[in-house]
């Protein structure tokens, strides 16, 4: 039976030659690295508190722009706290969801899909059907309801995107096995009397790591997102806890005046998903390389 | 053909019976909904109260076949919180989501096929790397921050939209704008290499050897090839934009399913929230049936023999 | 009478890798030119370039490029396409993804006939009919309403003869017209394209690295070794007397009934086609050649042997005699 269009496998696509495509590798992991330094480390440089208010210094600018305050250098939000420090500090959020996320989603994907491919038939078909059924549930709409319902939490967006965002990890998983499973080394191993567990963690899973690394960033850069929209929504990360989609959220009021106040969190957000995302290209592209050798 | 629609039918509805299941489930995760319902005011008799007049006494699986049995014609009970019928709240709600979801569509079709196609034709020239680039920042770019960028620009600074609200056509435009952004890297992405493998191909050598102008080669040659899978794609992306809705809908406060669901989730309305699930979810599985008969439609090799 | 299709002096360079260097070969009205080679030789590439048709990056010179007293070099991209498909026409390797799988066969066959001649789309269909039963397809109105992955490899090279003929070229390139079919397949395209040569006065530039259709199709051959012409002559001259070592080699590798004795190994020629950096000069031949010495490094005369026999070499004609195969 061929799959549905909707469970086929994405088509790796390569961006443009291979130097540009390794510059945005370059780029992206600098992005990365300087975000991860920024969440590791920033608060610990940064002077300000990202949780103390100071109500007479509400939304005073950035150091661009006129009337910015010193030692703001990103000015305050709507309650005087430091922009700064509500960043950088909202850079751990995104970074832990995303890495927490992809460990719980990959689990699942992962599991399900190497299965899948590797016994085929019944299994194989149930995994399609999981697939497919998880493809069918929105996923913004589930996650609110469940945040909704259970009370908001880091720990509850992360279980909560965690169950949802595991399709594609199956879906690469399990094309990805089915091809690695006709190899000679596989048959090779079963005939040495290898266990079950054994062919599938010692042979499978390596042969197809390098494929699943790149859905874990994209899986990674999704799940930041989605946990920006849940907070944007109010439904994802309680206050006051600097979540940028939260950041956006609180801003929201005061952006018609205060253009800043979304534009800060919005590019770091859109700047740290690029990263990941040219982090990705760049893994597929050595990927492509590889395969060709 | 035909035993193949019929087959991905049964499985629709097996996936559509399933998300029933999940959806039912989803609601009662908070444990006691009548304690939800009630509100943090109400007294211990308030909320026996509302237990039995929502059958929420009843076992679990009781309440479980009594939902899906009337859901199944139609009947999704009534709103705790609108004092209407779910399904006429849907039915009211639906042709907006339904609106947004189609103009976004077509915007889409309407910037990534020309992108896509200049990107190919332009194969490694800075026209495709800007291409490429304005993809992966398309990707980045959350949409919901998008929609807050579009209503200062478009709404404040410029004047020329309304920033929110559910009234005219122009009530659209925006929100349109932003749902095509969700789809358009990926459908540029698809035509780009799509149309890099057709023009590669030796069907192209050929029709370039029949002399044909270079108009017919890329818009009939390549395109209608590029095209089958760019199509059955599309309506699965239709599925994704309209769960995707819901978001979009919240920023511009367009009164469609999916600020329904969000109003619903907000006020504990759980057969309203049950009903969004599972209607948005059937709409999916309906284009995906779609996207595999399109697929099928467009490709010759699939309809004949 | 002038040529058909005059070439002289074609280069081909793709990048800093030169594909083509320096081919001259000329096609007569009405005959069967064949352009003879090992893989990698150039020789597909040289048929792309009089068409136009090179890949993206391949770029083309020539002293001299005539199609029937037109200079090719001079036309416009849009020009060219007027006449190919139209007056030259080309059919190639791969019957098998050569054809849209998209559309029928009758509108890929009509529109070749439209495009070039106007006139209806009915008109065209009739012709495409027409000229399908030609070609040896049977039931033809069946096979205009079907689509490339309903046909056979066979029948897809008819169909694509077929197209090729729509427009009643002066002149057909036929890029290794058999080399992907089956052997009995491949007998009854060779006997077709002798056929419509007789029949419609076609002109025919064969490209194969089969010598035994050369000997059974061929009226003239042109030998490209590393893209040069090392030897040109007609078919039965270039069987009987060959010069350049290269042929020699080549046709001791195929057993030829009544001139290679029984019992004895068929001859092979040891290396490979040397890639050809900027700067090479001298022979490129000479890292494979028994006969090569220090002079095979610097210009290459171009030698007669007969009256439309020359070859590329410093040994003069019938050395051969020297020294045994």
């Amino acid at each position: 039976m061929s799959e549905p269009i909707a469970i086929q496998a994405p088509q790796p696509s390569s961006i443009g030659s291979s130097r540009i495509g390794a510059a945005g590798f370059a780029i992206g992991i600098a992005i990365v690295a300087i975000v991860l330094a920024a969440a590791l480390v920033g608060n610990a440089l940064v002077p300000q508190d990202p949780f103390t208010q100071d109500l007479g210094n509400r939304l005073k600018p950035p150091f661009w722009m006129e009337g910015t305050q010193p030692g703001h250098w990103l000015g305050t939000d709507q309650l005087g706290r430091d922009y700064l420090a509500r960043l950088v500090y909202g850079a751990r959020i995104s970074l832990l969801i995303g890495i927490m996320t992809v460990i719980t989603s990959g689990l699942i994907g992962i599991t399900l899909g190497v299965l899948g491919g590797f016994f085929g038939g019944r299994v194989d078909d149930f995994v399609l059907f999981a697939i497919t059924t998880r493809l069918s549930i929105p996923v913004v709409l589930v996650a609110l309801a469940v945040v909704g319902l259970m009370g908001s939490g880091l720990g509850l967006v992360v279980a909560t995107l965690g169950l949802l965002l595991w399709d594609r990890f199956a879906v690469v998983a399990r094309a990805t096995t089915m091809q690695v499973r006709n190899h000679d080394y596989v048959s090779a191993a079963w005939c040495a009397g290898a266990s079950m567990p054994h062919i599938l963690i010692k042979e499978i899973l390596p042969n197809i790591a390098s494929h699943l690394a790149v859905v874990a960033t994209l899986e990674m850069a999704l799940a930041i997102l989605l946990e920006a929209a849940l907070s944007f929504l109010g439904l994802g990360v309680p206050p006051p806890l600097p979540s940028w989609g939260l950041m956006i959220a609180e801003g929201k009021d005061y952006m018609f005046f205060s253009p800043w106040v979304i534009m800060i969190p919005g590019v770091a957000l859109a700047v740290l998903v690029l990263g990941i995302n040219l982090v990705g290209d760049g893994l597929r592209n050595l990927l492509g390389a590889e395969r060709l050798r | 053909m035909l035993r193949l629609i019929a087959r991905r039918l049964a499985l629709g509805v097996l996936v559509a019976l399933t998300v029933m299941t999940l959806a039912f489930l989803l609601t009662r995760l908070s444990g006691d909904l009548a304690v939800s319902i009630a509100g943090p005011q109400a007294t211990q008799a308030d909320v026996e109260i509302i237990r039995k007049a929502y059958g929420l006494d009843r076992p679990l699986y009781v309440q479980f076949f009594a939902w899906t049995g009337r859901a199944m014609v139609g009947d999704f009970g009534q709103s705790y919180f609108f004092k209407d019928s779910v399904a006429n709240l849907i039915q009211k709600r639906l042709p907006i989501t339904l609106t947004l979801g189609l103009v976004g569509l077509s915007l889409a079709l309407l910037i990534s096929l020309p992108l896509g196609i200049l990107a190919a034709l332009r194969e490694n020239t800075w026209i495709d790397r800007g291409v490429t680039l304005f993809t992966m920042v398309g990707q980045a770019v959350p949409s919901f921050w998008l929609a807050l960028i579009l209503m200062i620009v478009l709404g404040l600074q410029l004047g020329i939209l309304p920033i929110s609200g559910t009234g005219t056509w122009q009530h659209f435009v925006m929100p349109g704008i932003v749902l095509a952004f969700t789809a358009i890297p990926a459908l540029t992405r698809l035509t780009r290499s799509g149309m890099i493998e057709a023009m590669a191909s030796d069907y192209i050598r050929t029709a370039r050897a029949k002399g044909l102008s270079r108009a017919r080669i890329i818009f009939k040659h390549a395109l209608r090839n590029a095209a089958i899978p760019v199509v059955s794609i599309a309506a699965v992306q239709l599925g994704f934009m309209l769960g995707g809705s819901i978001v979009i809908e919240t920023v511009f406060a367009l009164h469609g399913v999916g600020y329904l669901g969000w109003e619903s989730i907000a006020k504990n309305d759980f057969p309203v929230v049950q009903a969004v699930v599972l209607v948005l979810a059937v709409f999916y599985i309906g284009l995906t049936l779609l996207a595999d008969i399109l697929n099928a439609l467009l490709d010759p090799r699939l309809r004949t023999g | 009478m002038s040529a058909l299709l005059d070439v002289e002096e074609l280069q081909v360079t793709f990048g800093r890798t030169a594909a083509v260097r320096g081919a001259s070969f000329r096609v007569e009205r009405g005959e069967t030119h064949c352009l003879v080679g090992e893989s990698g030789c150039g020789k597909s590439v040289t048929a792309l370039a009089v068409m136009s048709l090179l890949a993206r990056g391949g770029q083309r010179s020539a002293k001299r490029m005539r199609f029937a007293g037109t200079d090719l070099t001079s036309l416009s991209d849009r020009e060219m396409a007027r006449l190919r498909g139209n007056r030259m026409a080309m059919i190639f390797q791969e019957p098998m993804t050569s054809l849209n799988p998209a559309f029928t066969i009758g509108s890929q066959m009509a529109e070749v006939m439209t495009r070039h001649k106007g006139g209806s789309r009915a008109a065209a269909l009739d012709r495409a009919a027409e000229l399908m039963g030609r070609v040896g397809i049977t039931a033809p109105g069946m096979r205009l309403g079907q689509f490339p992955h309903q046909l056979s490899g066979g029948l897809r090279q008819r169909v694509m003869i077929a197209m090729a003929l729509m427009c009643d070229p002066e002149l057909l390139i036929a890029d290794e017209p058999t080399t992907a079919l089956d052997v009995t397949v491949q007998a009854q395209i060779l006997r077709l394209l002798a056929n419509l040569k007789r029949e419609l006065g076609l002109s025919i530039l064969l490209i194969t690295h089969d010598l035994g259709i050369v000997a059974r199709v061929a009226d003239h051959v042109s030998v490209m070794y590393a893209g040069e012409v090392v030897e040109r002559a007609p078919t039965a001259e270039l069987f009987r007397a060959p010069q350049h070592p290269y042929t020699r080699g080549l046709l001791s590798c195929v057993p030829v009934p009544g001139r290679v004795q029984r019992d004895r190994p068929l001859g092979s020629i040891p290396g490979v086609v040397p890639a050809i950096g900027p700067g090479f000069a001298g022979c490129a031949f000479r890292s494979r050649c028994a006969h090569a010495d220090e002079t095979c490094a610097r210009a290459i005369p171009r030698r007669q042997a007969g009256d439309a026999h020359d070859y590329l070499c410093r040994l003069e004609p019938d050395w051969a005699e020297l020294q045994p195969a």
